[in-house]
């Protein structure tokens, strides 16, 4: 187990390292930051005294070892475009994105394991065949569709929800949220539902797989013949064993969420750190594309460890074999 | 076809006919008794075919200025325009463009780009399997690792990625010349390691076949043997992948040029005309975005449901 643990860390941190060589590569090669930072009306010697003021006349992994240590500490130097830290404008970012991702997360799961649950039980009715045919669609729907699709039903025809921006925020020192009024709350919907709507169909349909896998099990017929509840044999029996490979899969997804927020947030102007990465390829903003990347990898490497090592918890059956987890 | 072994080139003539092979085959069989997939199929050759004609279809030409009226902007569809009594079947732009015109082009970008992307990613992945395959040791652990760490992303934001840092490299003037190519070299970036994976997986079983260690005996060199006797045997599963990649190869351009890190507006695809017509959706030019959402939706799908029945027809061992 502890072995296990060690070596998912360090394979961890080993695509942490690679993803900041990446990140460092993108300063060195992609245009010159002398270039950036000075003007047209440059001497040689103003050359040479930045790039030893910058460090860049050192040999290349010592510059990118400081390029880590910055990293950890959270500088990634001086967005390009907007000229002011990029640590700054992405703290500002962070939490209209994260309110975004959380929200569509816990719509995605609760109506996914919902609905997987009620097509799998009923597995003939009209509704679950509705359900199954609509969730087809929505998988082959590009998101930037559903949400144009949106916006023109709920905000176009019915003009009931807006259809850019966050609404009013509530400022709390370091965190502003949309959650405390109305307007923001109302703002939240179309996002959070064209974010989380891939995911829901996603998990409804692993859901429903295992269940019908699960349903079959001869405990499942003992519960019944034990003269169990409808409700307890279908939950507590049948769903708790179908839970592991949805968590891995849900776990995985949140990272997907998390990207995928970047084409959300641009159907719907939501003013997170994905609109302002691509706002950053758009101009070419080196710094902000970079700690972006950063910025990401941490979550997705992070989140694809806890899956693996939650998944290690879940399931004894795996402790025997201390193989790989893929 | 030199070296082949004399009995086989003898059999040749005696068997049918290729074609007559493909019609009579079981994957053939199943297609024509499939409505999905004659459908999918149809929906994608009327797509493939309006693309590949679009000069000679489109009754305008979107690109020159020349034969654009500004008067004839916001025509709606199939009603004459109020000032120059022009008729135009899905209506015109805010420019008097002709939105079915402009689709008919943006469709030939958005599947060029698709098919090249699909192709590059399928050579390099292809490629890379194999050799991961066949060498084994620190080339398989290399070639693989980097699959593992690409794979850790969403394939969508490794294009964005790719697409910002090559547009960075790229010198401003050439940036919307070059916009396609680097488009296509970052979506194909993006998607080789499907097919790296699979062909990895297939190699390390065909290697160890009597066929290969008979092809050895015979003293056929290492490339030789991995092109023409293990690439025919794992390209099934390839074909498969391609085609699934395909839909994601073009959904995947049509949201990057949403995006508007994609195809520039001098080459619009039919990500880029949704991206315009959605600034007409609240003042009711719905047409403008419609007909081209339409027409991906019509493409996305019609490949995916292709995909997704040649992979049951072929029925590889895949995930």
């Amino acid at each position: 187990m502890l072995a296990y643990v060690i070596r998912r860390v360090g394979q961890s941190i080993l695509v942490l390292l690679v993803v900041g060589l990446v990140a460092f590569s993108m300063f060195t090669f992609v245009g010159d930051p002398i270039d950036n930072m000075l003007g047209q009306e440059r001497t040689r010697a103003d050359i040479e005294r930045l790039r030893t003021q910058l460090g860049l006349d050192q040999p290349f992994p010592v510059q990118y070892w400081k390029f880590l240590q910055n990293a950890v500490q959270g500088d990634f130097g001086i967005s390009y475009r907007q000229g002011r830290p990029v640590a700054e404008i992405i703290s500002e970012r962070l939490p209209a994105t994260l309110e975004l991702a959380t929200v569509s997360a816990i719509f995605a799961i609760t109506l996914g394991v919902g609905l997987g649950v009620l097509t799998a039980i009923r597995r003939d009715g009209l509704l679950s065949n509705v359900i199954m045919t609509v969730s087809l669609i929505g998988v082959s729907l590009p998101t930037f569709l559903i949400g144009i699709l949106l916006i023109y039903l709920f905000s176009v025809e019915l003009d009931m929800l807006p259809s850019f921006g966050r609404g009013e925020v509530v400022d709390l020192g370091w965190w502003t949220t949309g959650l405390l009024t109305e307007s923001g709350l109302k703002a939240l919907i179309l996002p959070a539902i064209t974010l989380g709507l891939y995911q829901m169909t996603l998990i409804m349909r692993l859901v429903r797989s295992e269940m019908l896998e699960v349903l079959r099990q001869d405990y499942i017929r003992f519960a019944r013949a034990r003269g169990l509840r409808e409700r307890a044999v279908n939950f507590r029996h049948a769903l708790k064993n179908t839970l592991v490979p949805v968590i891995t899969v849900t776990g995985l997804q949140l990272g997907s969420i998390i990207a995928f927020a970047i084409i959300t947030e641009t159907v719907f102007q939501w003013p997170g750190v994905g609109l302002l990465f691509i706002n950053a390829i758009q101009f070419v903003d080196i710094p902000v594309m970079a700690a972006y990347l950063m910025l990401i990898s941490v979550v997705f490497v992070g989140i694809n460890l806890i899956v693996d090592l939650l998944y290690f918890a879940i399931d004894p059956r795996l402790r025997i074999d201390t193989g790989k987890a893929h | 076809m030199a070296d082949l072994p004399a009995q086989q080139r003898g059999a040749a003539p005696r068997r049918p006919t290729r074609l007559n092979m493909a019609w009579e085959s079981d994957v053939a069989y199943k297609f024509r008794r499939s409505p999905v997939a004659l459908v999918s199929f149809l929906v994608m050759m009327i797509l493939v075919l309006g693309a590949v004609f679009a000069p000679w279809i489109a009754p305008h030409d979107p690109f020159d200025p020349g034969t654009l009226n500004l008067m004839n902007g916001f025509t709606a569809p199939m009603e004459p325009n109020a000032f120059t009594g022009d008729t135009f079947w899905l209506g015109t732009d805010d420019q008097g463009r002709d939105v079915f015109s402009t689709i008919l082009f943006g469709l030939r970008i958005s599947l060029f780009v698709g098919f090249a992307a699909v192709c590059f990613a399928m050579v390099l992945g292809v490629t890379l399997g194999l050799l991961a395959g066949w060498f084994g040791g620190w080339t398989e652990t290399l070639i693989m690792r980097v699959a593992d760490v690409q794979l850790t992303f969403p394939a969508i934001l490794v294009a964005m990625l790719i697409f910002g840092i090559a547009k960075g490299i790229t010198p401003i003037e050439y940036r919307d010349q070059m916009a396609i190519w680097v488009l296509i070299f970052a979506i194909g970036l993006s998607d080789w390691v499907q097919f790296a994976r699979v062909v990895r997986g297939a190699t390390l079983v065909e290697k160890n076949k009597e066929y290969v260690a008979a092809a050895r005996l015979i003293g056929r060199s290492g490339p030789a043997i991995m092109v023409r006797h293990i690439l025919p045997n794992v390209l099934s599963p390839v074909l498969v992948i391609a085609t699934i990649s395909l839909a994601l190869a073009i959904i995947a351009e049509a949201t990057l040029s949403f995006l508007g890190v994609g195809a520039p507006p001098t080459q619009p695809s039919l990500g880029t005309l949704i991206r315009i017509g959605q600034g007409f959706l609240f003042s009711g030019e719905w047409w403008i975005l419609f007909f081209p959402a339409l027409t991906l939706l019509a493409l996305a799908l019609s490949v995916n449901l292709l995909g997704d029945w040649l992979r049951d027809a072929l029925n590889p061992r895949l995930k």
